[in-house]
């Protein structure tokens, strides 16, 4: 449905991003996830067409983003983001002047309209100036704008950004539902968000992709390491030296609970020489578990240091 | 072509809900009134010494389209000057800034249909806002008898005039997202598409005439006197093409950078 090859944009000097590589189904739900000004933006204003690339190619539905690009934007709806409204004008204006220009025939606008009020819960301020909404309700409308003329794609820059816990948890839901019958892309740099809504995750960092990947195959292969957590009620300040020494530990440090985190190489399954080691010094053992590597580690891992997983 | 109308319908409703239109708009009655009732004044003041000497003077020179009509809109120009920057500044400007404009561009719709329904809108506020001086100049019919063909000939060049204006405040307004700076570009722009011909003693015989030709007023001339010339017309609707020229080029590369 989306492919991109080796997409590059330069802004000015600079570089914002080098040869992207990357393929979307049809139905799928994919997450961008990087650091702020890891380029999310950027491609998401060249797959819309907003801005042009500097080189590579993407096709959308068969469309090349440079030569059909009308094609393109029948197509998709882009949430950038800032919301794109105008904040003199009343809600449900807004929404039939979005229809207009997106090309929905005249006779459908005013059922456009309504479908699109009633999926982002809307109805209650149609009658309201959007520019005194609240954050939330002018990020809705701005995802209403994007949904007026059913696109196929959806294209959403940071839908939840700027909203408060039930907010985010609404439009979660939203995206959730209007997944089921849509491709989806959208970029957050918050984690949780991309755990809960998408199938498969882009993660760039810098400008380059730093791993493509389902969120079960990303946890997997960054499982290179088993971590230990252990606390103990004394003798702390010797610890770090003496549990570096036992066989397959690779690395030890201290969290700001006093907790120590035990790297250990992978199948090494050391708890027992830890636990044999804690009670040989009389630390007293007061707690040892694994802990998992959660999708928070593979993210700092990847945009840290290593490139490639 | 629809999507022209669509966005130039919503910029015109923009302007007629915010109360920049009607301020503007009452702003220029009153002036353009104040003017044309003091012109009017003096003809009447000057008709009436005619009158006490005729025979000696007679009535010569004194009608109502030389003495009333064209000094009238002549002040209505310089008027317009004034205001239509203001007029033009939001056009892209406060889309850029409130980033509406993000609205536009992923939209299916192509430069040119924006930067027409762009045009369209501030030139019907402006044609509004010329047609309610009309109010004046047709008391003129009623209580005198001046020629129709001048007075529509003048209304055309001033409203050809304002297009260039506003073509060119339009595409001061695509160069900057500060609503300020694009209204003090564009009227520093008109106004010295006005007063260029100045420089034609200064620049020599050659240069000079091309000075004047480029001049905004002095194609002006030949509607107040009535006179339809495809040079003149020609020369304001190239201004005005070029600025629309403009500010497509602008737009289209503003996305490259």
């Amino acid at each position: 449905m989306i492919s991109v090859d080796g997409l590059t944009k330069f802004y000015g000097p600079r570089q914002a991003i080098k040869q992207l590589t990357f393929n979307v189904e049809k139905g799928e739900v994919v997450g961008f996830l990087g650091p702020n000004g890891a380029g999310k933006s950027t491609t998401m204003n060249i797959l819309s067409c907003i801005i042009p690339a500097s080189g590579g190619s993407a096709k959308i539905n068969g469309y090349d983003i440079f030569e059909e690009s009308l094609e393109i934007k029948k197509i998709i709806g882009y949430l950038p983001e800032i919301p794109p409204l105008y904040p003199d004008m009343i809600v449900s204006d807004y929404l039939r002047f979005a229809a207009g220009i997106r090309s929905v025939p005249k006779n459908k606008i005013d059922e456009a309209v309504e479908t699109a009020l009633e999926k982002c819960w809307l109805k209650d301020v149609k009658h309201r100036i959007a520019g005194r909404l609240s954050k939330g309700f002018q990020q809705r409308v701005g995802l209403a704008q994007a949904l007026i003329h059913e696109p196929e794609i959806l294209i959403l820059d940071e839908p939840t950004i700027g909203l408060d816990p039930l907010q985010i948890i609404e439009i979660r839901k939203l995206i959730k539902e209007l997944s089921k019958d849509r491709t989806i892309i959208l970029s957050s740099h918050i984690l949780p968000e991309i755990t809960q809504i998408c199938q498969r995750v882009v993660i760039i960092n810098e400008g380059e992709i730093a791993a493509v990947d389902s969120l079960e195959g990303l946890t997997a292969s960054l499982r290179k390491t088993e971590r230990i957590q252990l606390s103990i009620r004394k003798g702390q300040d010797q610890a770090i030296e003496i549990l570096e020494k036992i066989q397959g530990v690779t690395s030890v440090s201290q969290n700001d609970k006093g907790e120590f985190q035990i790297e250990c190489e992978l199948g090494s399954n050391l708890q027992d020489d830890i636990a044999r080691t804690t009670l040989d010094n009389k630390w007293g053992l007061v707690e040892l578990k694994q802990t998992a590597v959660s999708l928070e580690d593979v993210f700092l891992k990847l945009t840290t240091e290593e490139a490639q997983v | 072509m629809r999507s022209t109308f669509i966005i130039a319908f919503r910029d015109l409703n923009a302007f007629f809900k915010s109360p920049i239109f009607y301020v503007l708009t009452a702003v220029f009655l009153i002036l353009f009134n104040y003017i044309f009732f003091n012109i009017l004044n003096f003809f009447s003041f000057q008709s009436m010494q005619a009158a006490q000497f005729q025979g000696q003077m007679g009535g010569m020179g004194l009608n109502l389209n030389d003495m009333v009509v064209q000094p009238a809109l002549h002040n209505m120009g310089v008027i317009l000057l004034l205001m239509i920057p203001l007029i033009t500044m939001r056009s892209f400007s406060e889309e850029k800034k409130n980033k509406s404009v993000n609205l536009l561009l992923s939209s299916p719709v192509q430069l040119h249909e924006i930067v027409i329904g762009k045009f369209l809108a501030c030139f019907l506020v402006v044609a509004t806002m010329i047609a309610l001086t009309l109010i004046s100049i047709g008391l003129l019919f009623y209580v005198g008898e001046p020629e129709f063909g001048p007075v529509a000939t003048s209304y055309l060049g001033m409203l050809l005039m304002a297009s260039c204006y506003i073509s060119v405040g339009v595409f001061a307004s695509s160069l900057t997202d500060n609503q300020i700076v694009a209204a003090v570009m564009s009227f520093g722009f008109t106004l010295f598409m006005w007063i260029i011909g100045w420089g034609a003693q200064a620049a020599g015989s050659d240069f000079g005439e091309l000075l004047k030709y480029l001049s905004l007023i002095d194609h002006l001339d030949p509607f107040f006197k009535g006179m339809l010339d495809m040079g003149d017309l020609g020369y304001y609707i190239s201004v005005i093409l070029f600025g629309l020229f403009l500010t497509h080029r602008t737009l289209d590369s503003n996305r490259w950078r």
